[in-house]
């Protein structure tokens, strides 16, 4: 085997008196991809920043080509050939694609910038990505999966001996993966060594070849991937079998509690129907930008739109989110930290948010408020090191929870809950299924909207698939597979028409 | 000061953003004392903050509108304005059914709805109509002060002889030797302190203020919450108008000059986000009091020519910023 480009031995990192990383030994070699796996919050986001030098360890070291290294910051490493792709975006948002991919190491010719050759360049880039973009774009005009190919473009740019990517396939589509990995392969054969995350283990498993499990700030084994199998990671990143990941369906009842009727959103949705019956849990597919987030914000009052919605009979009036709560209709955004969760505030100020009126008026009651958490905490399995620390510095599956807290505040009849474990451990993840059911089984009645096939399929009783905005098929009971769902969502099922015109 | 708990949000490392401002006020009080033996005097002190007392007043309100993510340039010109409009509708109030206590309640009604008025223009052009709020107050800043100067003809607007006597306790006069401005403004900085961190409303501006699309999401009427910022920071420019009238007894084009940037130096100065997303009134207070006992020092000594006032004010804004980075968002 070669030796090791860049690798930690021993490392600790304490943030204040709490040490998250117990003497981790890590080694990325030239030439192999090396999948970094565990929960949120086991410390791979750490590990991953004293990599590209943007944090320094507590203790142990990091060796560079086998010399010690301590990076003064993640530009020294970055000359050094260290590249992190980061899970939330740094591109800047009214630049250019190429003003993006040059950005900082910008080509020249004499004291002038060389637009010429940069497009050119970006477009050579983003056609090995097989991404359909203009490098003129602005890149706030993208698509989510299309930042995400213009930040691997960005990398690619690069003269890369280390390639750290974190999350790279959270928000791409099936296809879109497909080419990541081609291009992942690509830069293996020529010598990079790469560092990969992802909470999909079976993306893991084929495109690794050597997998490492954090938990709990502990690397618990490493081997080569192909003596491992994906039960074998889950079970060592959780520290105990993951028995059957969903719960038991319910069955719902007769009535239809929300009927939505031929509901438009300009641009995005067009002519939507469906209904959801009481205690039931329906499931909503499709690929990104198929529309289905926008139909549910549009229900849920997020967005103008034209057609009806009725609760319990009840009309809602369009574009008024507090009246859609007050009628008991609560929606849970896919976007946590952009729409979901305020995360320069505390917990408390977070949980309360919607529903602050009722918390005392003219004076908010503290003490109400502080029960409140309290009640969340238990009921959520809320894991807070600090009860006043503010919610950016919880770990995304702890996020999640407390926006579901915070959703469900309201005691509301009808959830819609868009993307429930997106970015969450396997861990949490199951806890939010047994929660879905239980919501259910109390006789709630929920939308699921969801990316993940086996979350559909595993959760749901019925299955709605939309595509290119509208409502392509109703699937039910047996017939709700992946290969189906697939089918309506790329559009390829010509038998059912669309409920409306 | 108001001692409202120092247990903020954050973790207690930052505490140092949080008592920076008290401290900055104690030391300037320290120099003061050392300096000049009347700077402790009834007489002098009641003078500071009587004279703080209307961009005070304006302060409070500002607070909430930088919370909220917005920002508000035409407060001074605003004040001019309503100025000038109660001077002359009282002057013709005056001569058409003669002076007296109607009158004054009269321009004092006006004085306050005007000033509302002015700030939900403001407000409802910027929620509704969608404009940026720093370009909207840049044009009703200017639009303000040139309504003034066109009612003053370009020179002075006075208020009648008879009435200004009148009038006048309102300023000069008090309770125990403490004058009306200073009870008023203790009162509505007490009031504000209660609304930003007691009352849904206050929770609300800071919460549209550090991310307006999850306030949304919240079903936070974010719209309803903002236009509340600006009308309430017109009725406290109106309140302030009202202290302010009896004090000279007029207004021109000079009135009320750069009275907006004083009051959001005083709100940056207390340790608001100019960002949004976090304010606090006691801390406008305090940045208020900087403010002025920076201009009273240097008249009581000799060392600093008085015309450096606004030099020293500049540096002490700057520091307050850069702390407020170095600490508030440091990761």
């Amino acid at each position: 085997m070669t030796s090791p480009v860049l690798a930690l031995e021993g490392v600790t990192k304490s943030f204040g008196p709490i040490e998250i990383l117990h003497g981790v030994d890590f080694a990325l070699h030239p030439g192999e991809v090396h999948a970094l796996i565990g929960e949120n919050g086991a410390g791979k986001s750490t590990t991953m920043k004293i990599l590209a030098g943007y944090l320094d360890p507590t203790g142990g070291q990091v060796t560079f080509d086998g010399k010690p290294i301590r990076f003064a910051g993640s530009d020294e490493a970055e000359d050094r050939g260290i590249i992190m792709i980061h899970q939330e975006f740094n591109l800047a948002e009214h630049l250019s694609v190429d003003q993006n991919v040059f950005l900082g190491r910008e080509l020249r010719r004499g004291p002038f910038l060389d637009h010429k050759s940069m497009r050119a360049r970006t477009a050579e880039l983003l056609s090995q990505l097989e991404c359909r973009v203009d490098p003129a774009t602005p890149v706030n005009q993208l698509s989510v999966p299309d930042k995400q190919m213009v930040e691997i473009a960005k990398a690619l740019s690069r003269k890369a001996r280390v390639l750290i990517m974190d999350e790279p396939t959270a928000v791409l589509t099936g296809r879109e993966t497909e080419v990541l990995f081609r291009q992942i392969e690509r830069l293996r054969a020529e010598g990079v060594a790469i560092l990969y995350t992802s909470h999909k283990l079976g993306e893991v498993k084929r495109i690794a070849d050597r997998v490492t499990v954090l938990r709990d700030g502990t690397m618990i084994r490493s081997d080569r991937t192909t003596d491992v199998t994906e039960d074998d990671m889950a079970a060592a990143m959780v520290g105990r079998e993951l028995s059957d990941l969903f719960p038991a369906k319910v069955g719902g009842g007769a009535d239809a509690i929300l009927e939505v009727g031929g509901v438009s959103v300009p641009g995005v949705v067009e002519g939507a129907s469906l209904s959801l019956r009481k205690g039931e849990v329906l499931g909503i597919g499709g690929l990104v930008g198929s529309g289905r987030t926008e139909l549910a914000e549009a229900i849920a009052g997020l967005r103008p739109r034209s057609g009806t919605v009725r609760l319990k009979g009840q009309e809602l009036p369009p574009n008024q989110v507090a009246h859609a709560m007050r009628a008991g209709l609560a929606y849970l955004t896919e976007d946590r930290k952009g729409a979901g969760l305020l995360l320069d505030k505390t917990l408390r100020e977070n949980l309360t948010l919607p529903l602050l009126e009722t918390f005392g008026r003219p004076l908010i009651d503290r003490g109400r408020e502080e029960a409140a958490l309290d009640r969340a905490i238990d009921d959520f399995a809320i894991r807070a090191p600090e009860r006043g620390m503010a919610v950016g510095d919880l770990s995304g599956g702890n996020q999640q929870k407390l926006l579901l807290a915070k959703t469900l505040l309201s005691d509301p009849e009808v959830v819609i809950i868009d993307e429930p474990t997106r970015g969450i451990d396997i861990g949490t993840k199951q806890q939010i299924y047994t929660l879905i059911a239980k919501l259910a089984a109390e006789g709630r009645s929920i939308i699921v909207i969801s990316s993940e096939m086996p979350e559909l399929i595993g959760l749901a009783g019925r299955v709605i698939v939309m595509h290119a905005g509208r409502i392509a098929g109703e699937l039910a009971g047996d017939a709700v597979t992946e290969g189906n769902i697939v089918r309506l969502a790329m559009g390829m099922d010509d038998n059912k028409e669309d409920s409306a015109a | 000061m108001s001692t409202a708990t120092l247990q903020q949000t954050r973790r207690p490392k930052i505490n140092l953003a949080v008592i920076a401002p008290i401290v900055a006020l104690v030391v300037l009080v320290l120099i003061g004392i050392a300096m000049n033996p009347n700077f402790l005097s009834f007489a002098n002190i009641t003078n500071v903050l009587a004279r703080s007392a209307f961009i005070g007043i304006i302060a409070i309100g500002m607070t909430f509108v930088i919370t909220a993510g917005g920002l508000d340039l035409s407060v001074g010109s605003m004040a001019a304005f309503v100025a000038g409009l109660m001077i002359l509708v009282m002057n013709l109030l005056t001569e058409n059914m003669g002076g007296g206590l109607p009158v004054i309640l009269i321009g004092v009604a006006l004085a306050l709805f005007a000033g509302l008025a002015a700030g939900f223009i403001n407000g409802i052009l910027i929620t509704r109509a969608g404009i940026e709020a720093f370009i909207l107050t840049l044009g009703t800043m200017g639009i303000y002060r040139s309504l003034v100067t066109w009612l003053a003809d370009g020179g002075t607007l006075s208020l009648g002889y008879e009435m200004r006597e009148l009038y006048r306790p309102v300023y000069y006069g008090g309770i125990m030797g403490i004058s009306w401005p200073i009870i008023v403004f203790a009162a509505l900085a007490i009031l504000g302190e209660i609304v930003m961190r007691h009352t849904a409303f206050g929770r609300h501006c800071a919460a549209i203020g550090s991310n307006e699309k999850v306030a949304r999401y919240s079903s936070v009427a974010v719209l309803r919450v903002r236009l509340m910022t600006y009308v309430m920071l017109g009725l406290l420019v109106g309140i302030a108008v009202v202290m302010y009238v009896p004090r000279l007894g007029s207004a021109s084009a000079t009135t009320g000059l750069l009275w907006e940037l004083e009051a959001i130096a005083a709100v940056i100065i207390g340790g608001t986000l100019l960002k949004g997303g976090f304010g606090r009134v006691w801390g406008t207070v305090v940045g208020v009091l900087i403010l002025s006992l920076i201009g009273n020092l240097l008249n009581l000594t000799d060392f600093v020519s008085p015309y450096l006032n606004g030099a020293i004010q500049g540096v002490v804004i700057i520091l307050a910023v850069v702390l407020q980075r170095n600490t508030g968002t440091a990761r």
